[in-house]
Protein backbone atom coordinates (compact mmCIF):
# COMPACT_ATOMS: atom_id res chain seq x y z
CA UNK A 1 0.00 0.00 0.00
CA UNK A 2 1.05 3.31 -1.31
CA UNK A 3 -0.56 5.33 2.29
CA UNK A 4 1.82 5.71 4.86
CA UNK A 5 -0.12 6.04 7.58
CA UNK A 6 -0.42 4.17 10.32
CA UNK A 7 -3.58 2.02 10.53
CA UNK A 8 -4.47 1.95 14.95
CA UNK A 9 -6.20 -1.00 15.23
CA UNK A 10 -8.31 -0.92 18.55
CA UNK A 11 -6.08 -2.81 20.98
CA UNK A 12 -8.14 -4.54 23.01
CA UNK A 13 -8.05 -3.78 26.77
CA UNK A 14 -7.92 -7.22 28.27
CA UNK A 15 -7.42 -10.97 26.90
CA UNK A 16 -10.36 -11.77 27.50
CA UNK A 17 -10.25 -15.36 26.08
CA UNK A 18 -6.83 -16.25 27.82
CA UNK A 19 -8.40 -14.95 31.64
CA UNK A 20 -10.93 -17.35 31.09
CA UNK A 21 -8.89 -19.86 30.63
CA UNK A 22 -7.52 -19.25 34.05
CA UNK A 23 -10.78 -20.30 35.76
CA UNK A 24 -12.13 -23.62 35.56
CA UNK A 25 -15.79 -23.02 36.19
CA UNK A 26 -15.99 -20.79 33.26
CA UNK A 27 -15.79 -23.38 30.80
CA UNK A 28 -18.60 -25.81 32.58
CA UNK A 29 -21.60 -26.43 31.16
CA UNK A 30 -25.12 -26.03 33.11
CA UNK A 31 -28.00 -27.90 31.46
CA UNK A 32 -25.89 -28.76 28.56
CA UNK A 33 -25.26 -24.69 27.93
CA UNK A 34 -22.20 -23.27 28.59
CA UNK A 35 -22.48 -21.01 31.94
CA UNK A 36 -22.83 -17.46 31.66
CA UNK A 37 -22.21 -16.18 34.92
CA UNK A 38 -23.15 -12.83 35.70
CA UNK A 39 -23.59 -12.91 39.54
CA UNK A 40 -20.17 -11.49 40.09
CA UNK A 41 -21.90 -9.17 42.92
CA UNK A 42 -22.72 -12.00 44.88
CA UNK A 43 -19.82 -14.14 44.46
CA UNK A 44 -16.78 -14.64 41.98
CA UNK A 45 -15.08 -17.23 40.80
CA UNK A 46 -11.34 -18.19 41.87
CA UNK A 47 -8.51 -18.96 39.35
CA UNK A 48 -6.07 -21.96 39.20
CA UNK A 49 -3.50 -18.99 40.45
CA UNK A 50 -5.52 -18.92 43.84
CA UNK A 51 -6.88 -22.92 43.41
CA UNK A 52 -3.32 -24.29 42.90
CA UNK A 53 -1.92 -21.48 45.61
CA UNK A 54 -3.91 -22.93 48.35
CA UNK A 55 -3.79 -26.81 47.14
CA UNK A 56 -0.14 -26.08 47.67
CA UNK A 57 -0.17 -24.60 51.03
CA UNK A 58 -2.16 -26.80 51.95
CA UNK A 59 -0.59 -29.85 51.48
CA UNK A 60 2.90 -28.91 52.14
CA UNK A 61 3.38 -25.97 54.13
CA UNK A 62 0.15 -25.51 56.40
CA UNK A 63 1.03 -24.79 60.06
CA UNK A 64 -0.49 -22.70 62.32
CA UNK A 65 -0.27 -19.08 62.74
CA UNK A 66 1.60 -16.85 65.28
CA UNK A 67 1.65 -19.62 68.13
CA UNK A 68 5.16 -21.51 68.15
CA UNK A 69 8.33 -21.45 67.18
CA UNK A 70 8.86 -24.74 64.86
CA UNK A 71 9.36 -24.02 61.38
CA UNK A 72 6.33 -24.66 59.73
CA UNK A 73 4.91 -22.18 62.36
CA UNK A 74 7.55 -19.52 61.74
CA UNK A 75 6.96 -20.30 57.67
CA UNK A 76 2.45 -20.52 57.98
CA UNK A 77 2.81 -16.90 60.04
CA UNK A 78 5.66 -15.87 57.46
CA UNK A 79 2.96 -15.99 54.55
CA UNK A 80 0.28 -14.90 56.49
CA UNK A 81 1.78 -11.89 57.20
CA UNK A 82 2.96 -11.55 53.50
CA UNK A 83 -0.39 -11.38 52.19
CA UNK A 84 -1.80 -8.99 55.06
CA UNK A 85 1.38 -6.71 53.49
CA UNK A 86 -0.58 -7.38 49.92
CA UNK A 87 -3.76 -6.21 51.19
CA UNK A 88 -2.44 -3.21 52.84
CA UNK A 89 -0.64 -2.70 49.65
CA UNK A 90 -3.69 -3.64 47.57
CA UNK A 91 -5.77 -1.00 49.60
CA UNK A 92 -3.00 1.87 49.66
CA UNK A 93 -3.10 1.29 53.15
CA UNK A 94 0.24 3.01 55.14
CA UNK A 95 0.90 0.33 57.45
CA UNK A 96 0.10 -4.02 57.30
CA UNK A 97 -0.67 -3.59 61.15
CA UNK A 98 -3.48 -1.37 59.79
CA UNK A 99 -5.41 -4.69 58.08
CA UNK A 100 -7.73 -6.28 60.12
CA UNK A 101 -8.66 -10.46 58.92
CA UNK A 102 -12.34 -10.73 59.41
CA UNK A 103 -14.51 -13.60 57.66
CA UNK A 104 -15.63 -10.42 55.33
CA UNK A 105 -17.21 -7.20 55.04
CA UNK A 106 -20.48 -8.36 57.41
CA UNK A 107 -18.35 -9.25 60.31
CA UNK A 108 -15.83 -5.99 59.80
CA UNK A 109 -18.57 -4.08 59.71
CA UNK A 110 -20.20 -5.46 62.94
CA UNK A 111 -16.64 -5.21 64.44
CA UNK A 112 -16.33 -1.30 63.86
CA UNK A 113 -20.48 -1.07 64.80
CA UNK A 114 -19.81 -3.10 68.27
CA UNK A 115 -16.26 -2.03 69.26
CA UNK A 116 -15.85 1.67 67.99
CA UNK A 117 -19.64 2.19 68.55
CA UNK A 118 -20.41 0.58 71.80
CA UNK A 119 -17.41 3.56 73.34
CA UNK A 120 -18.13 6.05 71.58
CA UNK A 121 -21.32 6.75 70.58
CA UNK A 122 -24.05 7.59 72.85
CA UNK A 123 -27.92 8.77 73.74
CA UNK A 124 -28.22 11.30 71.96
CA UNK A 125 -25.65 11.14 69.25
CA UNK A 126 -26.18 10.42 65.42
CA UNK A 127 -25.19 7.42 62.89
CA UNK A 128 -25.65 8.30 59.10
CA UNK A 129 -26.01 5.52 56.91
CA UNK A 130 -27.13 5.88 52.87
CA UNK A 131 -30.58 4.98 51.67
CA UNK A 132 -28.84 2.15 49.02
CA UNK A 133 -26.30 -0.04 51.84
CA UNK A 134 -26.19 -3.76 51.82
CA UNK A 135 -28.64 -4.91 55.02
CA UNK A 136 -24.69 -5.50 56.44
CA UNK A 137 -23.82 -1.91 56.64
CA UNK A 138 -27.63 -1.15 58.18
CA UNK A 139 -28.61 -3.66 60.46
CA UNK A 140 -25.76 -3.04 63.37
CA UNK A 141 -25.81 0.49 63.21
CA UNK A 142 -29.98 0.24 63.73
CA UNK A 143 -29.00 -2.20 66.31
CA UNK A 144 -26.43 -0.05 68.17
CA UNK A 145 -28.59 3.08 67.97
CA UNK A 146 -31.07 1.34 69.41
CA UNK A 147 -29.06 -0.08 72.36
CA UNK A 148 -27.75 3.39 72.97
CA UNK A 149 -31.11 5.72 72.42
CA UNK A 150 -28.90 6.73 69.48
CA UNK A 151 -30.45 8.57 66.18
CA UNK A 152 -29.65 6.43 62.97
CA UNK A 153 -29.98 9.01 59.61
CA UNK A 154 -30.24 8.38 56.41
CA UNK A 155 -28.78 9.79 53.17
CA UNK A 156 -31.81 9.98 50.06
CA UNK A 157 -30.79 8.95 46.76
CA UNK A 158 -32.50 10.51 43.73
CA UNK A 159 -34.08 9.00 40.75
CA UNK A 160 -30.86 8.62 38.94
CA UNK A 161 -29.13 6.25 42.42
CA UNK A 162 -27.13 9.18 42.69
CA UNK A 163 -26.75 9.62 47.02
CA UNK A 164 -28.36 13.32 47.30
CA UNK A 165 -25.08 15.38 48.49
CA UNK A 166 -26.96 18.54 49.42
CA UNK A 167 -29.05 16.44 51.90
CA UNK A 168 -26.39 14.55 53.27
CA UNK A 169 -24.99 18.31 54.34
CA UNK A 170 -28.15 18.88 56.30
CA UNK A 171 -27.71 15.81 58.06
CA UNK A 172 -24.26 16.22 59.60
CA UNK A 173 -23.89 17.85 62.98
CA UNK A 174 -22.02 17.77 66.02
CA UNK A 175 -23.82 15.08 67.12
CA UNK A 176 -22.57 12.74 64.06
CA UNK A 177 -20.42 10.14 65.40
CA UNK A 178 -20.26 7.25 62.48
CA UNK A 179 -20.89 7.93 58.57
CA UNK A 180 -21.22 4.42 57.01
CA UNK A 181 -21.90 4.61 53.07
CA UNK A 182 -20.63 1.69 50.54
CA UNK A 183 -18.46 2.70 47.98
CA UNK A 184 -20.31 0.80 45.56
CA UNK A 185 -23.77 -0.17 46.18
CA UNK A 186 -24.63 -3.79 45.11
CA UNK A 187 -28.46 -3.27 44.30
CA UNK A 188 -27.37 -0.24 41.37
CA UNK A 189 -23.73 0.29 41.27
CA UNK A 190 -23.66 3.19 41.96
CA UNK A 191 -20.08 4.93 42.77
CA UNK A 192 -20.48 7.51 45.87
CA UNK A 193 -18.02 9.82 46.30
CA UNK A 194 -16.77 9.11 49.32
CA UNK A 195 -13.77 11.56 49.48
CA UNK A 196 -16.70 14.42 49.53
CA UNK A 197 -18.42 12.37 52.40
CA UNK A 198 -15.34 11.47 54.01
CA UNK A 199 -14.17 15.22 54.32
CA UNK A 200 -17.65 16.42 54.83
CA UNK A 201 -18.08 13.76 58.05
CA UNK A 202 -14.30 14.73 59.13
CA UNK A 203 -15.27 18.52 59.48
CA UNK A 204 -18.19 17.95 62.12
CA UNK A 205 -15.60 15.40 63.97
CA UNK A 206 -17.25 11.87 62.87
CA UNK A 207 -15.49 8.95 62.17
CA UNK A 208 -16.11 7.07 58.45
CA UNK A 209 -16.46 3.40 57.64
CA UNK A 210 -16.59 2.46 53.89
CA UNK A 211 -18.34 -0.63 52.83
CA UNK A 212 -15.57 -1.80 50.22
CA UNK A 213 -17.49 -5.04 49.47
CA UNK A 214 -18.71 -4.26 45.54
CA UNK A 215 -15.40 -1.64 44.97
CA UNK A 216 -12.29 -3.50 45.60
CA UNK A 217 -12.76 -6.50 43.01
CA UNK A 218 -13.32 -4.28 40.32
CA UNK A 219 -11.28 -0.63 40.94
CA UNK A 220 -8.23 0.93 42.64
CA UNK A 221 -8.85 1.85 45.70
CA UNK A 222 -6.65 3.96 47.86
CA UNK A 223 -7.76 4.14 51.20
CA UNK A 224 -4.87 7.39 52.10
CA UNK A 225 -6.67 9.29 49.61
CA UNK A 226 -10.33 8.72 50.47
CA UNK A 227 -8.64 9.30 54.12
CA UNK A 228 -11.74 7.09 55.37
CA UNK A 229 -11.20 5.55 59.09
CA UNK A 230 -12.39 2.08 58.16
CA UNK A 231 -12.32 0.63 54.90
CA UNK A 232 -14.23 -3.28 54.36
CA UNK A 233 -13.81 -6.09 52.22
CA UNK A 234 -14.83 -9.59 51.35
CA UNK A 235 -12.48 -11.96 49.87
CA UNK A 236 -15.17 -14.27 47.60
CA UNK A 237 -16.27 -11.04 45.82
CA UNK A 238 -12.36 -10.49 44.67
CA UNK A 239 -11.86 -14.33 43.61
CA UNK A 240 -10.28 -15.59 46.92
CA UNK A 241 -11.66 -18.23 49.06
CA UNK A 242 -15.22 -17.55 51.10
CA UNK A 243 -14.52 -17.21 54.81
CA UNK A 244 -12.34 -14.30 54.27
CA UNK A 245 -12.11 -10.69 54.22
CA UNK A 246 -10.89 -8.07 56.07
CA UNK A 247 -10.63 -4.10 56.68
CA UNK A 248 -8.16 -1.28 56.74
CA UNK A 249 -8.63 0.38 60.15
CA UNK A 250 -6.41 3.82 61.07
CA UNK A 251 -3.91 2.49 63.79
CA UNK A 252 -4.99 6.11 65.78
CA UNK A 253 -8.52 5.09 65.61
CA UNK A 254 -8.08 1.28 66.22
CA UNK A 255 -5.90 2.04 68.95
CA UNK A 256 -8.52 3.85 71.27
CA UNK A 257 -11.05 0.60 70.55
CA UNK A 258 -11.64 -2.31 72.75
CA UNK A 259 -12.18 -5.76 71.62
CA UNK A 260 -14.93 -7.35 69.88
CA UNK A 261 -14.55 -10.70 69.95
CA UNK A 262 -12.40 -11.84 72.99
CA UNK A 263 -10.06 -15.44 73.30
CA UNK A 264 -7.12 -16.60 72.39
CA UNK A 265 -4.12 -14.47 70.26
CA UNK A 266 -5.83 -10.99 70.81
CA UNK A 267 -4.20 -10.73 74.38
CA UNK A 268 -0.83 -9.75 75.74
CA UNK A 269 -1.42 -11.27 79.13
CA UNK A 270 -4.29 -12.65 81.07
CA UNK A 271 -4.15 -13.91 84.62
CA UNK A 272 -7.31 -15.57 86.21
CA UNK A 273 -8.18 -11.59 87.29
CA UNK A 274 -7.36 -9.71 84.51
CA UNK A 275 -6.36 -9.80 81.06
CA UNK A 276 -4.77 -6.97 78.53
CA UNK A 277 -4.89 -6.86 75.33
CA UNK A 278 -2.62 -7.12 72.54
CA UNK A 279 -2.47 -4.24 69.46
CA UNK A 280 -4.18 -4.00 66.69
CA UNK A 281 -4.20 -6.00 64.53
CA UNK A 282 -4.12 -9.17 66.87
CA UNK A 283 -6.64 -7.41 69.33
CA UNK A 284 -9.16 -7.89 66.50
CA UNK A 285 -7.79 -11.48 65.21
CA UNK A 286 -9.06 -13.60 68.39
CA UNK A 287 -8.63 -17.50 67.39
CA UNK A 288 -7.34 -19.07 65.08
CA UNK A 289 -7.74 -17.54 61.94
CA UNK A 290 -8.83 -19.41 58.38
CA UNK A 291 -5.18 -19.43 57.59
CA UNK A 292 -5.39 -21.39 54.11
CA UNK A 293 -8.09 -18.83 53.22
CA UNK A 294 -5.97 -15.91 53.98
CA UNK A 295 -2.98 -17.41 51.79
CA UNK A 296 -5.85 -17.32 49.01
CA UNK A 297 -6.61 -14.02 49.13
CA UNK A 298 -2.67 -13.10 48.61
CA UNK A 299 -2.89 -14.94 45.71
CA UNK A 300 -6.06 -13.23 44.41
CA UNK A 301 -4.74 -10.00 45.27
CA UNK A 302 -1.66 -10.95 43.16
CA UNK A 303 -3.49 -12.24 40.19
CA UNK A 304 -5.73 -9.13 40.36
CA UNK A 305 -2.51 -7.06 40.34
CA UNK A 306 -1.14 -9.37 37.91
CA UNK A 307 -4.08 -8.25 35.60
CA UNK A 308 -3.94 -4.88 36.30
CA UNK A 309 -6.94 -3.27 38.44
CA UNK A 310 -6.73 0.40 36.27
CA UNK A 311 -7.42 -2.56 33.41
CA UNK A 312 -9.78 -4.32 34.79
CA UNK A 313 -12.37 -1.26 35.88
CA UNK A 314 -11.67 0.34 32.06
CA UNK A 315 -12.70 -2.90 30.67
CA UNK A 316 -15.72 -3.50 33.18
CA UNK A 317 -17.07 -0.03 32.39
CA UNK A 318 -17.01 -1.13 28.73
CA UNK A 319 -19.10 -4.40 29.06
CA UNK A 320 -21.19 -1.79 31.00
CA UNK A 321 -21.80 0.96 28.79
CA UNK A 322 -22.08 -2.01 25.84
CA UNK A 323 -24.91 -3.55 28.10
CA UNK A 324 -26.69 -0.53 29.24
CA UNK A 325 -27.23 0.31 25.44
CA UNK A 326 -28.37 -3.15 24.71
CA UNK A 327 -31.07 -3.39 27.36
CA UNK A 328 -31.99 -0.05 26.93
CA UNK A 329 -33.07 -0.69 23.33
CA UNK A 330 -35.23 -3.70 24.31
CA UNK A 331 -38.73 -2.57 24.72
CA UNK A 332 -40.35 -3.14 28.20
CA UNK A 333 -36.84 -3.04 30.38
CA UNK A 334 -35.98 -0.89 33.04
CA UNK A 335 -32.79 -0.31 34.47
CA UNK A 336 -32.65 0.97 38.07
CA UNK A 337 -29.90 2.99 38.80
CA UNK A 338 -28.52 5.41 36.32
CA UNK A 339 -25.93 7.14 37.67
CA UNK A 340 -23.07 9.31 36.45
CA UNK A 341 -20.25 6.93 37.99
CA UNK A 342 -20.96 3.30 38.08
CA UNK A 343 -19.37 0.00 38.17
CA UNK A 344 -20.38 -2.77 36.13
CA UNK A 345 -24.10 -3.64 37.60
CA UNK A 346 -27.22 -3.73 35.75
CA UNK A 347 -30.39 -4.27 38.08
CA UNK A 348 -33.10 -4.70 35.88
CA UNK A 349 -36.50 -5.21 36.11
CA UNK A 350 -38.87 -6.14 33.39
CA UNK A 351 -42.51 -4.69 33.38
CA UNK A 352 -43.92 -8.15 31.92
CA UNK A 353 -42.10 -10.75 34.22
CA UNK A 354 -41.56 -11.59 38.36
CA UNK A 355 -38.05 -11.41 39.05
CA UNK A 356 -38.18 -14.38 40.09
CA UNK A 357 -39.93 -15.77 36.78
CA UNK A 358 -37.33 -14.06 34.72
CA UNK A 359 -34.29 -15.65 36.86
CA UNK A 360 -35.67 -18.92 36.16
CA UNK A 361 -36.16 -18.66 32.62
CA UNK A 362 -32.56 -17.30 32.25
CA UNK A 363 -31.52 -20.09 34.20
CA UNK A 364 -32.89 -22.31 31.71
CA UNK A 365 -30.49 -20.77 29.01
CA UNK A 366 -27.43 -20.91 31.29
CA UNK A 367 -27.49 -17.93 32.35
CA UNK A 368 -26.97 -17.02 36.33
CA UNK A 369 -27.72 -13.94 37.51
CA UNK A 370 -29.46 -13.24 41.12
CA UNK A 371 -33.22 -12.30 41.30
CA UNK A 372 -34.28 -10.63 44.67
CA UNK A 373 -33.77 -7.84 46.90
CA UNK A 374 -29.82 -8.30 47.11
CA UNK A 375 -30.10 -7.98 51.05
CA UNK A 376 -30.90 -4.26 50.00
CA UNK A 377 -34.67 -4.16 50.94
CA UNK A 378 -34.90 -0.16 51.19
CA UNK A 379 -32.85 0.57 48.05
CA UNK A 380 -35.99 -1.55 46.77
CA UNK A 381 -38.56 0.46 48.28
CA UNK A 382 -37.24 3.13 47.63
CA UNK A 383 -37.67 2.63 43.97
CA UNK A 384 -41.23 0.67 43.74
CA UNK A 385 -39.75 -2.50 42.84
CA UNK A 386 -40.22 -5.97 45.04
CA UNK A 387 -37.10 -6.91 43.40
CA UNK A 388 -34.70 -6.69 40.33
CA UNK A 389 -32.80 -9.01 38.46
CA UNK A 390 -28.89 -8.19 38.63
CA UNK A 391 -26.53 -8.74 36.31
CA UNK A 392 -22.95 -8.23 38.04
CA UNK A 393 -20.36 -8.37 35.70
CA UNK A 394 -16.71 -9.09 36.14
CA UNK A 395 -13.67 -8.76 33.70
CA UNK A 396 -13.80 -12.47 32.79
CA UNK A 397 -17.55 -12.05 31.17
CA UNK A 398 -17.50 -11.63 27.52
CA UNK A 399 -19.45 -8.89 25.54
CA UNK A 400 -20.98 -11.87 23.75
CA UNK A 401 -22.63 -13.13 27.28
CA UNK A 402 -24.47 -9.77 27.32
CA UNK A 403 -25.75 -10.33 24.03
CA UNK A 404 -26.91 -13.43 25.20
CA UNK A 405 -28.93 -11.54 28.25
CA UNK A 406 -30.21 -9.56 25.97
CA UNK A 407 -31.47 -12.30 23.69
CA UNK A 408 -32.68 -14.33 26.69
CA UNK A 409 -34.76 -11.17 27.74
CA UNK A 410 -36.41 -10.87 24.80
CA UNK A 411 -37.81 -14.42 25.38
CA UNK A 412 -39.23 -13.57 28.31
CA UNK A 413 -40.69 -10.39 27.71
CA UNK A 414 -41.96 -12.16 24.07
CA UNK A 415 -43.34 -15.41 26.67
CA UNK A 416 -44.69 -13.38 29.44
CA UNK A 417 -46.77 -10.73 27.66
CA UNK B 1 -40.45 -18.67 18.35
CA UNK B 2 -40.35 -22.12 20.56
CA UNK B 3 -38.66 -22.23 23.83
CA UNK B 4 -38.50 -25.62 25.14
CA UNK B 5 -39.68 -24.93 28.62
CA UNK B 6 -40.96 -27.76 31.08
CA UNK B 7 -41.93 -25.18 33.57
CA UNK B 8 -43.00 -21.91 31.85
CA UNK B 9 -46.22 -24.21 29.49
CA UNK B 10 -48.76 -21.87 28.10
CA UNK B 11 -51.31 -23.21 30.28
CA UNK B 12 -49.30 -21.65 33.31
CA UNK B 13 -48.31 -18.09 30.97
CA UNK B 14 -52.30 -18.23 30.39
CA UNK B 15 -53.36 -18.39 33.67
CA UNK B 16 -50.66 -15.99 35.01
CA UNK B 17 -52.08 -13.92 32.05
CA UNK B 18 -55.98 -14.38 33.09
CA UNK B 19 -55.63 -15.57 35.96
CA UNK B 20 -59.56 -17.50 36.94
CA UNK B 21 -61.33 -16.92 40.08
CA UNK B 22 -59.42 -13.82 40.67
CA UNK B 23 -61.95 -11.98 42.84
CA UNK B 24 -62.73 -11.29 46.67
CA UNK B 25 -65.60 -13.18 47.52
CA UNK B 26 -68.85 -11.86 49.34
CA UNK B 27 -69.65 -13.77 52.53
CA UNK B 28 -66.91 -16.44 52.61
CA UNK B 29 -67.45 -18.63 54.96
CA UNK B 30 -63.95 -19.71 55.45
CA UNK B 31 -60.50 -17.61 53.87
CA UNK B 32 -56.57 -17.50 54.55
CA UNK B 33 -54.65 -14.81 54.16
CA UNK B 34 -50.64 -16.54 52.72
CA UNK B 35 -47.51 -14.88 51.83
CA UNK B 36 -44.16 -16.31 50.37
CA UNK B 37 -41.29 -13.95 51.27
CA UNK B 38 -39.01 -15.18 49.10
CA UNK B 39 -40.95 -13.78 45.93
CA UNK B 40 -43.24 -11.19 47.68
CA UNK B 41 -46.15 -13.40 46.89
CA UNK B 42 -49.18 -12.62 48.70
CA UNK B 43 -52.77 -14.15 48.61
CA UNK B 44 -55.74 -14.31 50.05
CA UNK B 45 -57.68 -17.49 48.94
CA UNK B 46 -62.06 -17.48 49.86
CA UNK B 47 -64.11 -20.68 50.48
CA UNK B 48 -67.76 -21.31 50.57
CA UNK B 49 -68.32 -24.50 52.05
CA UNK B 50 -70.97 -26.60 52.13
CA UNK B 51 -71.32 -28.51 55.21
CA UNK B 52 -74.32 -31.36 54.72
CA UNK B 53 -72.70 -31.98 51.73
CA UNK B 54 -68.56 -31.41 53.18
CA UNK B 55 -67.64 -29.87 49.81
CA UNK B 56 -65.74 -26.33 48.49
CA UNK B 57 -69.21 -25.01 46.40
CA UNK B 58 -67.13 -22.06 45.56
CA UNK B 59 -63.64 -20.96 45.61
CA UNK B 60 -61.67 -17.38 45.00
CA UNK B 61 -58.02 -15.92 45.40
CA UNK B 62 -57.06 -12.38 45.80
CA UNK B 63 -53.65 -11.15 45.31
CA UNK B 64 -49.92 -10.44 43.51
CA UNK B 65 -46.68 -12.58 43.10
CA UNK B 66 -44.47 -14.24 40.66
CA UNK B 67 -45.98 -16.33 37.73
CA UNK B 68 -45.72 -19.60 39.51
CA UNK B 69 -47.61 -18.41 42.32
CA UNK B 70 -50.67 -16.72 40.26
CA UNK B 71 -50.65 -19.54 37.68
CA UNK B 72 -50.79 -22.58 40.74
CA UNK B 73 -53.41 -20.71 42.69
CA UNK B 74 -55.93 -19.88 39.67
CA UNK B 75 -55.23 -23.76 38.55
CA UNK B 76 -56.27 -24.73 41.92
CA UNK B 77 -59.36 -22.89 42.49
CA UNK B 78 -60.80 -24.34 39.02
CA UNK B 79 -59.20 -27.58 39.57
CA UNK B 80 -61.11 -27.81 43.84
CA UNK B 81 -64.42 -26.20 42.77
CA UNK B 82 -66.93 -28.61 43.70
CA UNK B 83 -64.36 -31.06 45.01
CA UNK B 84 -65.36 -32.51 48.46
CA UNK B 85 -63.11 -31.46 51.44
CA UNK B 86 -61.07 -35.04 52.18
CA UNK B 87 -60.19 -35.32 48.05
CA UNK B 88 -58.99 -31.83 48.35
CA UNK B 89 -56.58 -32.15 51.53
CA UNK B 90 -55.60 -35.55 49.70
CA UNK B 91 -54.80 -33.51 46.31
CA UNK B 92 -52.93 -31.04 48.22
CA UNK B 93 -51.10 -34.00 49.89
CA UNK B 94 -50.00 -35.37 46.49
CA UNK B 95 -49.13 -32.02 45.01
CA UNK B 96 -47.52 -30.49 47.88
CA UNK B 97 -45.18 -34.48 47.78
CA UNK B 98 -45.11 -33.67 44.06
CA UNK B 99 -43.19 -30.42 44.09
CA UNK B 100 -40.92 -31.25 46.52
CA UNK B 101 -39.64 -34.41 44.20
CA UNK B 102 -41.46 -36.83 47.26
CA UNK B 103 -44.43 -38.39 44.62
CA UNK B 104 -43.78 -38.94 41.07
CA UNK B 105 -47.32 -38.80 38.92
CA UNK B 106 -45.81 -40.81 36.30
CA UNK B 107 -45.19 -43.86 38.19
CA UNK B 108 -47.99 -43.25 40.67
CA UNK B 109 -51.37 -43.43 40.78
CA UNK B 110 -52.60 -39.83 41.41
CA UNK B 111 -55.76 -37.12 41.55
CA UNK B 112 -53.59 -34.50 40.09
CA UNK B 113 -55.35 -34.10 36.54
CA UNK B 114 -53.40 -31.34 34.97
CA UNK B 115 -51.91 -30.30 37.65
CA UNK B 116 -48.71 -32.48 37.20
CA UNK B 117 -47.65 -29.60 34.92
CA UNK B 118 -45.98 -28.24 37.67
CA UNK B 119 -44.02 -31.64 38.20
CA UNK B 120 -40.66 -29.64 37.01
CA UNK B 121 -40.68 -27.30 39.46
CA UNK B 122 -38.45 -29.91 41.60
CA UNK B 123 -35.61 -28.75 39.65
CA UNK B 124 -35.92 -25.08 41.67
CA UNK B 125 -36.02 -26.25 45.21
CA UNK B 126 -35.92 -22.59 46.02
CA UNK B 127 -38.82 -22.07 43.84
CA UNK B 128 -41.17 -24.80 45.51
CA UNK B 129 -42.74 -22.46 47.30
CA UNK B 130 -44.08 -20.04 44.67
CA UNK B 131 -46.25 -23.47 43.74
CA UNK B 132 -47.30 -24.56 46.89
CA UNK B 133 -48.47 -21.27 48.84
CA UNK B 134 -51.81 -21.47 47.12
CA UNK B 135 -52.41 -24.60 48.82
CA UNK B 136 -51.08 -24.13 52.06
CA UNK B 137 -53.24 -20.99 52.14
CA UNK B 138 -56.07 -23.32 51.45
CA UNK B 139 -56.07 -25.54 54.10
CA UNK B 140 -55.05 -22.89 56.64
CA UNK B 141 -58.69 -21.70 55.10
CA UNK B 142 -60.18 -24.96 55.55
CA UNK B 143 -59.06 -25.18 58.73
CA UNK B 144 -59.97 -21.54 59.60
CA UNK B 145 -56.48 -20.26 60.78
CA UNK B 146 -56.86 -16.90 61.97
CA UNK B 147 -52.80 -16.12 61.47
CA UNK B 148 -50.95 -15.62 58.07
CA UNK B 149 -49.67 -18.58 56.33
CA UNK B 150 -46.12 -18.33 55.20
CA UNK B 151 -44.07 -20.85 53.47
CA UNK B 152 -40.65 -19.80 55.63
Amino acid sequence: MGDSKTITIDKPILDVDKIRGDFPILSKEIGGKPLIYLDNGATTHKPLQVIERVRKFDSEEYGTVRRGSYRLCEHSTQLYEEARQKVADFLGAPTRQEIVFTSGTTQSINLVAHSFGRKFVNSGDEVIISNIEHHANIVPWQVLCDEKGAKLKVIPVADNGELIMEEYDKLLTNKTRVVAVNHVSNALGTINPVNEITRKAHAVGAKVLIDGAQSTPHMKVDVQDIDCDFYTFSGHKMYAPSGIGGMFGKMEVMETMPPYVTGGDMIMQVTLEKSTYAKPPARFEAGTPPISQVIGLGAAIDYLNSVGMDKIFEYEKSLLDYGTQLLNDIEGVRIIGNAKEKAAILSIYLEAAHPHDMITMLDQDGIALRGGHHCAQPTMIRFGVPATARASMAFYNKFSEIDALADSLRKVIKLFS
Amino acid sequence: MSYDNELYQQVILDHNRKPRNFHEMENPTNSCHGINPLCGDDITIYLKIDETEELIKDISFTGSGCAISKASTSLMTQFLKGKKIDESRLIFDEFHKMVLGEFDPEKQEHHLGKLTLFKGIREYPSRTKCASLAWHTMVGALDKKAEDISTE
